[in-house]
């Protein structure tokens, strides 16, 4: 029953050449498998569609463009859900069966992987306007290099003729037993409009299978959007409205009549957008894969192992900090300039964030963990070491150091006294001499010079050897300002504590 | 070999660089954004693919596509947004796609919060979408293991033509530790038996249905048999002062990294506390747990930020001749050694 394209009827090669007696043969373009072998069950030769349905017309439409074009071999077509969920059945070409709607995410992934294939995202209209709404709409506003069509049939087939996103006003299907309701179901999608409000897509048409005049069109259409995804221009379209005799009740000729009188004024036919000329070519990365280039990339032969030595005098073996403070005190960078120096004399490190909504506003802290031994927990819950940068940082974590630790405070900002008598204080005017440094933002490097005199771990010429590569990038004057922060922080300490 | 300083969310990312993945699609959330922002800032250095794809959804389904071409690809995502992949999770390993999913849980159920939990074990493990399959699932606890078994996912993914996860929970993600930066990966499996490339020799089918029964009682055995390979071949553990342990603890990610802190203090106090800490998630180390019975130990403790979805495993490989006690904390609280250490003495009388 399936109405045949002019075009389906070919000339088998052995009569060319032969003109008088030309006789014109039945043969499958060769973009379809010979036997279809995919398909389970005996009748190997006929496709699954029933009798008058529109997609055996479509199918042939785009196996005949693909061998005109030359293009079978690398053309990959995503299969949907639906009843054209087996269209790989028929296919000579790659092909993926995807999940319902799925298909233009999938072909995003398949172009992009491979970006001289021709790929096809073939979807019927509950996948791809009601389950796959958003996936369409996206593919299409990213412009990929990739050709959709959409057969537009007011129902779902597949299922047993449920409504569908595109089902009429009015129209009985199983799931509209009294016909589709606007007041309840809303109206008809009119896909192809939709599609047209985005920038990206260069081709974007709504055709019809009805009569053969519209299947001339249809093959039209079909042909560009191909011809589109094999020379890169983007993002194609094709709507095509389909007759589904089964899922409407009709017979073949009816199911035409129908389309004609009730889908066309509801779906306007035409082209809605073709830029396809002026398209820019989209173009894909070729991926690095060489492993001395990645090496290259990632700056491999830049990193020296580190000949810093330890110093075995240091106050302390063992440390577990808490830096704390406002945000945008530098809390942070404290923290990870300090683990990175640690990682630097050879010790196993640590450094873990507060995160999450304590992160906006407030009180922003860090842990930090330099130890000999491997790193357990990484949150310090018992330090025997903080630095507080502000008051209520203070009063938080003075609480839970341990007897013996060292407790530094940034007495810039605090008025208040700590209150254990049983660790270390430090009472260093961070901010302060930052300020004379000429940045608050160096207070972090203040901190940092300090921590190195109380422990005795890191020497400061050590530290500030490893500014240039711990602020990558930063002018000299950056670098200097920081270097001159390490050393006073230090200083301060050696000159008014005995360490 | 060069050492960095890095997130554990970072070294994901480096490792999936070093193991040749060319693509990343991925949705952003909390805490595994982080994934996606380094992805987004490397992956074009190599001329890789980064896509923020509309929704989880798509993510995953891009990675399918991307898979089904070949390619080593990679999605990252929590709690929320795995649940929304299960559907596509089940296609990957339905059609046999190989492909590498970085989970950095946080609290649940619904929107929960970011704050680190372990409660994804459940959907994560025991392959959570529809149908017979499981993800292999590795479970680092250091900066160092998501560079390493990101690596490996990949690997044991081709190997096995199978999705892989790397299951970790936000403070291993969030934490920064010294990484060393392994070598590139240079050599890769054939898939040209089956992947779609775009050429006349792979004009391959990547697909899932399987119309006759019979037919898909057979795939579903032959999945059947690819995990009884993968539990055969794949378990890792590690083990910490097992030896002489009298009381056994299990956990795995950052619980076995405050477990760890347990054990060394209650060795400082005498107590032979050990840590049996599950790399692999999936395959689950049946056996390594059915022998500790033998070992003449006192009790078992396991320790989860999940109400007791990891005890499961644990007392399913016990078989009844000893039980796991549970210690969890939930809703982004994370264990602490003293805890922990009042629940050994509490239950063991230690
Ligand atoms: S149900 Fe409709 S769309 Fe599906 S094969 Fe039959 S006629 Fe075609």
């Amino acid at each position: 029953m399936f109405l045949l394209p002019r075009r389906s009827l070919r000339r088998s090669p052995s009569f060319t050449g032969c003109n008088m007696e030309k006789k014109t043969v039945l043969r499958k373009p060769k973009g379809f498998i010979d036997v279809y072998k995919h398909k389970p069950g005996a009748e190997k030769d006929r496709t699954h569609y029933c009798p008058g349905c529109g997609h055996g017309i479509l199918h042939k439409l785009i196996a005949e463009a693909l061998e005109d074009f030359d293009l079978v071999e690398k053309t990959i077509i995503i299969s949907p859900v639906g009843c054209s969920v087996f269209a790989y059945y028929y296919f000579h070409t790659g092909n993926l069966q995807v999940a319902h709607g799925r298909a233009p995410a999938v072909a995003s992934a398949v172009s992009r992987a491979n970006p001289d294939s021709v790929v096809i995202s073939y979807q019927g209209d509950g996948d791809l306007a009601a389950i796959g709404g958003n996936n369409i709409n996206q593919a299409a506003n990213r412009g990929e290099n990739m050709a959709v069509f959409f057969v537009n049939n007011a129902i779902y087939g597949m299922t047993g003729g449920q409504m569908a996103p595109t089902t009429l006003e009015g129209q009985k299907t199983t799931t509209t037993p009294y016909g589709r309701n606007v007041k309840t179901d809303g109206y008809p999608i009119q896909v192809c409009e939709l599609i047209n409000t985005f920038t990206a897509p260069v081709y974007v048409t709504r055709t019809s299978l009805q009569d053969m005049a519209n299947i001339r069109k249809t093959r039209t259409a079909v042909r560009k959007a191909i011809m589109n995804a094999k020379e890169k221009k983007g993002f194609s379209f094709v709507e095509v409205l389909s007759m589904c005799p089964s899922g409407w009740k009709k017979d073949s000729l009816q199911s035409q009549q129908w389309i004609k009188e009730n889908m066309v004024p509801r779906f306007p036919l035409g082209v809605f957008r073709d830029v396809s000329e002026e398209a820019e070519t989209v173009e894909r990365p070729v991926p690095v894969m060489d492993t001395e280039e990645v090496k290259k990339i990632f700056g491999y032969s830049d990193f020296k192992a580190s000949t810093i030595q330890k110093n075995t005098e240091a106050n302390f073996k063992k440390i577990s900090l808490r830096v704390s403070g406002f945000g945008g005190q530098g809390i942070m960078s404290t923290g990870i300039v300090l683990a990175n120096v640690g990682m630097e004399y050879g010790y196993n490190v640590s450094w873990l964030p507060s995160y999450g909504p304590e992160m906006r506003g407030g009180t922003a802290n860090c842990s930090v963990k330099i130890q000999e031994d491997t790193i357990g927990a990484s949150e310090v819950t018992e330090p025997n070491m903080i630095i507080a940068m502000n008051q209520p940082s203070l009063e938080k974590f003075e609480k839970i150091m341990v007897p013996g630790g060292a407790l530094m405070y940034n007495s810039t900002l605090i008025d208040i006294e700590p209150t254990r008598n049983d660790v270390d204080i430090y009472k260093i005017p961070i901010t302060g001499i930052a300020d004379e440094l000429g940045d608050t933002r160096v207070q972090s490097m203040v901190g940092v010079g300090a921590f190195a005199a109380i422990t005795g771990l890191f020497d400061p010429e050590e530290i500030v050897s490893l500014i240039p590569s711990l602020f990558a990038g930063k002018p000299d004057k950056v670098l200097n300002m920081n270097e001159e922060a390490v050393r006073k922080g230090y200083d301060y300490v050696t000159e008014n504590y005995s360490v | 070999m060069p050492r960095m300083l890095m997130k554990g969310n970072y070294a994901a990312v480096y490792g999936a660089i070093l193991a040749g993945c060319e693509a990343y699609y991925g949705y952003p959330i909390t805490p595994a954004s982080e994934i996606a922002e380094s992805a987004s800032a490397l992956f074009p250095k190599f001329g890789r693919t980064f896509l923020q794809a509309e929704s989880e959804v798509a993510a995953i389904n891009m990675v399918y596509g991307a898979a089904g071409c070949g390619q080593r690809v990679m999605t990252g995502s929590s709690g929320p947004g795995i649940s929304l992949k299960q559907e596509g999770l089940s296609y990957c390993a339905g059609s046999a796609l190989p492909c590498v999913i970085v989970d950095i849980m946080r609290g649940g159920p619904g929107l929960g919060n970011i704050g680190p939990e372990q409660s994804d074990y459940n959907q994560v493990v025991k392959g959570g979408g529809h149908g017979n399959y499981r993800n292999i699932v590795l479970a680092p606890n250091s900066a160092q293991e998501m560079c390493d078994l990101t690596m490996l996912a990949f690997e044991l993914a081709d190997k096995y033509r199978n999705p892989a996860f790397v299951l970790t929970d936000g403070v291993i993600g969030q934490m920064m530790e010294a990484v060393d930066l392994p070598e590139p990966v240079s050599e890769f499996p054939d898939k040209s038996d089956w992947a779609v490339k775009g050429t006349a020799e792979s004009r391959h089918l990547i697909n899932s249905i399987y119309l006759d029964h019979d037919d898909l009682e057979r795939w579903n055995r032959h999945l059947e048999k690819k995990y009884a390979a993968i539990q055969k071949n794949e378990v890792l553990v590690e083990e910490y002062m097992m030896d002489d342990a009298e009381i056994v603890t299990i956990g795995y990610g950052s619980s076995s990294r405050v477990l760890r802190s347990a054990v060394d203090i209650a060795r400082e106090n005498g107590i032979k506390l050990g840590l049996f800490r599950p790399i692999t998630l999936f395959p689950f180390p049946v056996d390594e747990i059915a022998k500790l019975p033998e070992k003449g130990i006192k009790g078992i403790l396991t320790v989860e930020m999940s109400t007791g979805q990891l005890v499961d495993d644990v007392n399913l490989a016990l078989k009844g001749k000893m039980f796991s006690d549970l210690y969890s904390r939930l809703g982004g609280n994370v264990p602490s050694a003293a805890e922990i250490l009042e629940k050994v003495s509490e239950l063991y009388g230690v």
